[in-house]
């Protein structure tokens, strides 16, 4: 990153240099941070949160987040006038390149978006804001332009819409379609397919990837997502902590990575073929055992013969109003078996697992446990039918209480179904927090002390303490980094091992199957559309759906 | 960076920004208004016991004649010294504001708790129930209950009380609604915790920033309508020594000898000004972690 701007071949649309940003009380959390974005050409900023990938993004924008100042280094902007460097610019001049000559696509579409506009009114406002074209008529020209450009209808029925009325996808593309509104030169994307299911993210990240090409806009992608990046990146950035610890073409950062920490990145992302073992790597995990399904699932065969149907299942529904959630959904689990249940949002995977321990109790259909039919709400359950069936949150920054130590939380299971004494409790707390690899310092403190991995364990924790035969784990890693999520199905397979029980592990994240589940079921519409054994699935898929999404599942 | 995603930042910054008191006590406008409370209620609070050390008269003593100026602040309109029924006059008013807000805090509080968290047909019907208490004026009402019960110290915190809960009740349902979304209320319940346990440990530490700036403001409400009940006559009844009742007393002289308002008036404004000052904090320490930090 030493070629100077004016070096005529080649002409970084803009560049950051040196880039350093503190907190306001003197932290400092970029450390010298520089890269070059090319026109047509998008560079990927990898790294996990808290690196300050979001914080240099926001800075090519001239903009930091409260609580943050800029101490030094700048960002120069090919053409822009007399001071090209954009952050000696007064904020007047900074608010009008932002949204037309720099733009930017927020993470989350449904919160971005205006709910009370109409979609196509928000593009125009854009455009308005900008003084882009001479008059309303060309700007709505443009907006029709610009909506066909990312792959949306433009008629003016659908200009007419509110975002409630489009889909996660759609509302992405919309917020594309606001970045792209006025030609901008670079474009900024904060983790833009976060949120989105694997078959939108493939169609959201093809429309960035033509838009970018055909005008000849430098992109910016912001993503912890290194199976995306390999998809869509020209260049890769990967920060840690505020540095820079690799940068290069993409090939070479992802296929022969120099840096540690980029190899423990890369090792730490799961794939669907089961190639690379997440949670063998040094650092990043323990000293769990290849995760191979087959022998454990051999070893499974001998039992499930010997014992009957551990969890079943059968005719299952339930509906909020005139929307069927869950219709008609059997499955059987057998004991010491762990498996994945995969649907992407709103396939009702969520609401199913809850059913099943007992957290909605409006479902019509049985749930058996070990043949005896249990109650719907956990309430109506027999202390032991509740102790044997945990239940693990999806966000560790919500399932504990923030006002009361881990201590305090992971042992209410114990003070509800026992006369356990006060020491007795905390030592088998101990005991649970010790599976899960935290120790006795943890007792004492709060969830807010805690990372988000840290809060998961604890979450994880408070289900063992009780020692359950069945723990539901709904999508436990999806509010985490890669090599957190790797280090907790680590985790959870080894807890698996220790103490046979039976796991089912709901998420949306097909690339974890061979990682964690012997068999699997694919949800859809709140119907059960595939289901067998991992192997068989992935390699024998039969429905389309399943497919479908096996082939849109990025990888590298 | 926010702290929640930023596994490094976490342990540094709970260490730098402590707990809910210490925002509070950081900023300036807290200080002030700390050290204006604490000099009304210590004035309050040692009043009658100095009152022999420092005037040597009893609150109800007559002293001499009406309206003259001896001794420190002069006489009252029945010849009473008024610094000393000025320092009686206190402790009654604070008493009796403070047990009327802790009631209104106690039904108010339970009132919407337990709406938000039952939800459904009991949420409609407390809620209904305090619009129509909220639809009622608190001073008629305020009227009507001490002209049916007598000016008696409990009606006055009873009346004072009641009226405070429908919009404690409105704030803490509003807050409670926001916890018990959250999935560690959940995971209380799929443990089959007892409600009111739910209610006691998870939610209400998780609504105290709320409750305290909603208790700094009624506070000053109470204060407000004890003093005005007094000086409309169906608060404290004479003889006794209040604030409020001073005031009406002495308001007919107020050109001759204008101490017997004014000590009252300023009083009760410091003490207002004061708790406004530290609930306005309060409000900004509960809701920015980062209050006072770069001060």
């Amino acid at each position: 990153m030493s070629t100077s701007l004016q070096d005529p071949i080649r002409t970084a649309v803009l560049s950051a240099t040196g880039l350093r940003i503190a907190t306001t009380a003197g932290k400092e959390i970029l450390h010298d941070v520089s890269f070059e974005l090319q026109p047509g050409k998008i560079l990927a900023l990898v790294g996990e949160s808290g690196s300050g990938k979001t914080t240099a993004g926001l800075a090519c924008l001239g903009h930091f987040r409260a609580g943050l100042t800029h101490t030094g280094g700048e960002i120069r902007m090919a053409g822009s006038g007399p001071s090209s460097n954009i952050l000696d610019l007064p904020e007047p001049e900074r608010r009008k390149l932002r949204g037309g000559v720099i733009s930017y696509v927020p993470q989350d579409p449904a919160l971005s978006l205006n709910p009370a506009m109409r979609i196509g009114d928000q593009i125009m406002e854009v455009l308005q804001v900008q003084g882009h074209g001479s008059s309303d008529a060309e700007r709505r020209a443009r907006v029709a332009e610009v909506l066909a450009e990312v792959g949306l209808k433009n008629d003016d029925a659908y200009q007419r819409r509110y975002p409630h009325q489009l889909s996660g996808g759609q509302q992405q593309r919309v917020g594309i379609a606001m970045a792209f509104a006025c030609r901008p030169s670079v474009i900024v994307l904060d983790e833009p397919t976060t949120g989105l299911d694997v078959t939108t993210q493939a169609l959201v990240l093809q429309t960035i990837d033509q838009l970018a090409e055909l005008h000849n806009v430098a992109g910016l992608y912001i993503t912890h997502d290194l199976a995306v990046v390999a998809k869509i990146a020209d260049e890769v950035v990967v920060m840690l902590s505020g540095e820079v610890v690799e940068q290069g073409p993409t090939e070479r950062v992802l296929y022969q990575p120099q840096h540690d920490y980029t190899r423990k990145l890369l090792d730490s992302v799961p794939d669907l073929a089961g190639k690379r073992r997440v949670g063998r790597t040094s650092v990043i995990t323990g000293e769990q055992p290849v995760v191979d399904p087959r022998p454990a699932a051999a070893e499974d065969r001998t039992r499930r013969e010997a014992s009957a149907n551990f969890l079943e299942v059968s005719g299952l529904r339930l509906a909020y109003g005139s929307n069927q959630i869950l219709d008609g959904i059997s499955f059987t689990l057998a004991p010491g078996e762990s498996m994945m249940l995969l649907g992407e949002s709103g396939s009702g995977k969520t609401t199913l697992s809850r059913c099943v321990a007992g957290l909605n109790d409006d479902y019509s259909g049985e749930v058996r446990l070990s043949g005896d039919t249990l109650s719907a709400g956990t309430r109506a359950r027999t202390a032991e039918q509740r102790q044997r069936i945990q239940y693990v949150f999806q966000s560790p920054f919500s399932s504990l209480n923030p006002r009361r130590t881990i201590c305090e939380s992971v042992e209410v299971p114990l003070q509800m179904s026992g006369k356990m004494g006060r020491k007795e409790r905390r030592r088998r707390v101990l005991e649970a927090l010790d599976q899960v690899r935290l120790g006795s310092s943890y007792l004492d403190r709060r969830p807010g002390d805690l990372s988000g991995g840290e809060r998961q364990r604890a979450a994880i924790a408070r289900a063992l303490v009780n020692a359950p035969s069945l723990l539901v784990c709904d999508e436990v890693t999806s509010a985490l980094d890669v090599s957190v999520q790797a280090s907790i199905i680590d985790l959870l397979r080894a807890l698996q091992h220790e103490t046979k029980m039976s796991m089912l592990f709901v998420t949306h994240n097909i690339a974890l199957a061979r990682h964690i589940s012997q068999r699997m079921a694919i949800l859809q519409h709140g119907q059960i559309v595939e289901s067998g054994s991992t192997d068989e699935v992935l390699e024998h898929p039969r429905h389309e759906y399943t497919r479908e999404l096996l082939a849109n599942v990025p990888t590298f | 960076m926010t702290a929640i995603d930023s596994p490094q930042l976490v342990t540094q910054e709970t260490k730098a920004p402590p707990g809910l008191l210490r925002r509070l006590v950081a900023q300036r406008q807290a200080k002030i208004g700390i050290g204006l409370t604490a000099a009304v209620v210590l004035l309050a609070l040692l009043g009658p016991v100095l009152l022999p050390v420092i005037t040597g008269f009893t609150s109800t003593e007559f002293t001499g004649r009406p309206f003259q100026p001896d001794g420190v602040f002069g006489t009252d309109n029945l010849g009473r010294d008024v610094l000393s029924r000025f320092l009686d006059g206190g402790l009654r008013l604070l008493a009796y504001s403070a047990l009327a807000t802790l009631l209104g805090m106690v039904l108010g509080v339970l009132a919407g708790m337990t709406a938000a968290y039952a939800g459904g047909r009991v949420d409609s019907l407390i809620m209904r129930s305090n619009d129509v208490l909220l639809a009622l004026p608190s001073l008629v009402f305020a009227l009507l209950a001490i002209t049916v019960l007598g000016p008696e110290g409990w009606v006055l915190v009873a009346v004072i009380g009641i009226t405070h809960a429908p919009r404690i009740a409105r704030v803490t349902r509003s807050a409670t609604v926001d916890v018990i979304t959250e999935d560690f209320i959940r995971a209380a319940e799929m443990y089959a915790v007892p409600r009111w346990k739910i209610l006691v440990q998870d939610v209400l530490p998780n609504i105290t920033g709320p409750l305290m700036v909603e208790l700094g403001l009624r506070m000053t409400y109470s204060i407000g309508a004890v003093a005005s009940l007094s000086f409309l006559g169906l608060g404290m009844q004479p003889p006794t020594a209040d604030w409020g009742l001073m005031i009406n007393e002495n308001r007919i002289a107020l050109v001759i000898q204008p101490w017997g308002v004014i000590l009252p008036v300023l009083a009760i404004a410091v003490l207002t000004v004061g708790i406004n000052l530290i609930t306005d904090s309060l409000a900004r320490a509960a809701a920015n972690a980062n209050v006072g930090a770069s001060k």
